[in-house]
């Protein structure tokens, strides 16, 4: 388990992070939302260890992140969004760091390279951007590491690749595994993110499961604009309306939507989902 | 497995679980795919699954035996069709009659349409 308690994180003057507290448990698969520079990847940064916070503590496992003990990184992975370039192949990289993760699997890191049509002769600096990321993707889950932490993964890959990205990610779970994706591109991983965490500046705006979501709010696809709306969108074919669910009907997120709901009434729907 | 905008996930997931115990995929007394299974093939989050899995519990469509699993119950597809029977008479046919009032299509319509 990932316990933040107060925590405060700034880059010289500039704040990122101003008392905040956030639980992540583990068997899920946490979507990490925000706007561009809200400190999305920083938070990431200072839960596997390479920020440490100012003021207040993160934990994993009891273990502190910042202190990087090997018994706390054998157990962590984190693919930033920039991918490196390396004049090696991955498979080469990959036995490199394996020898530092107790798990690390490389008949998994071959039949992922496989599955995700990856060319296992060529070196990174000699791959596309999409098939870099895949390769590093094959890297990170070969590790077998409880904690993975993924930032924007699915930036550069195909149509076909983005199914894919799904399929691998649902496979690699378990009860015991806890993995944080932050992205921007929501419809790659509509299905896959459950919790959702949208961080705003200095502040943690929601943090729910779909079934917490949907209990307080209502996704209504119609053809018109609802007045009572938090937010309204046009969408082919009408409208959808992210309302109150004042009678507890059932509904499908569209997290989009709901992303735009938050950031218009981020005080109302704060005060909405911690309202039992 | 395409999914639609409209209903939740789960709820699609334990649609599909049903289809494929009409069309005689999974038969009563067949174990039926865990739900980690079903998440890779769909790619979804495996709670999602768990859901539509908890759900179908709650019906009486599958149960769980130690050691096996998820099974199909015995009359699963009774219950299936009762239930879609159901939702069919109460959410589709009156949206249906309200749009034959809207277009004034009168019953003898309907009925020279039956091939």
């Amino acid at each position: 388990m990932i316990k933040i308690n107060n925590l405060d994180f700034a880059y010289n003057n500039t704040q990122v992070f101003k008392n905040i507290s956030l639980e992540f448990e583990k068997g899920n698969i946490y979507g990490l939302l925000g706007e561009n520079g809200v400190g999305k990847t920083t938070l990431l940064k200072l839960i596997c260890g390479l920020q440490k916070p100012q003021h207040g503590s993160v934990t994993v496992d009891g273990l502190t992140p910042s202190m990087r003990q090997p018994q706390f990184l054998q157990n962590v992975y984190f693919l930033p969004e920039e991918v490196i370039t390396e004049d090696t192949t991955p498979e080469k990289f990959i036995q490199k760091i394996g020898v530092f993760y107790p798990r690390y699997d490389f008949a998994l890191f071959n039949q992922l390279m496989k599955e995700l049509e990856v060319d296992l002769a060529k070196k990174f600096n000699e791959l596309s951007h999409g098939q870099k990321k895949k390769a590093l993707l094959a890297c990170a889950l070969s590790l077998q590491t409880d904690y993975l932490f993924l930032d924007e993964p699915t930036n550069g890959l195909d149509i076909p690749s983005k199914a894919l990205f799904r399929k691998v990610i649902s496979q690699y779970c378990n009860d015991e595994t806890t993995v944080i994706i932050s992205t921007h591109q929501v419809k790659d991983v509509e299905n896959l993110i459950d919790p959702i965490i949208i961080l705003d500046r200095d502040d943690v705006l929601l943090k729910a499961s779909f079934a917490e979501i949907t209990k307080k709010l209502y996704f209504e696809y119609g053809p018109e604009r609802l007045q009572n709306a938090y937010y309204t969108e046009m969408l082919p074919g009408g409208y959808i309306n992210v309302m109150p669910n004042e009678d507890g009907l059932e509904s499908n997120i569209n997290i989009e939507a709901l992303f735009n709901a938050v950031m218009k009434n981020k005080e109302t729907i704060k005060n909405l989902m911690q309202n039992e | 497995m395409d999914f639609n905008g409209h209903k939740p996930i789960y709820l699609q997931i334990y649609d599909h679980v049903c289809e494929r115990i009409l069309n005689g995929e999974f038969r009563s007394g067949d174990r039926v795919m865990s739900v980690r299974e079903l998440g890779i093939e769909l790619g979804v989050n495996p709670n999602t699954v768990m859901r539509a899995f908890e759900r179908l519990q709650m019906k009486e469509i599958i149960a769980t035996k130690r050691g096996i699993g998820f099974y199909v119950c015995d009359d699963a597809k009774e219950k299936i069709l009762s239930e879609q029977k159901k939702e069919f008479l109460e959410t589709e046919v009156p949206e249906f009659l309200k749009k034959m009032e809207l277009y004034g299509i009168k019953m003898e319509d309907i009925i020279k349409c039956r091939v």
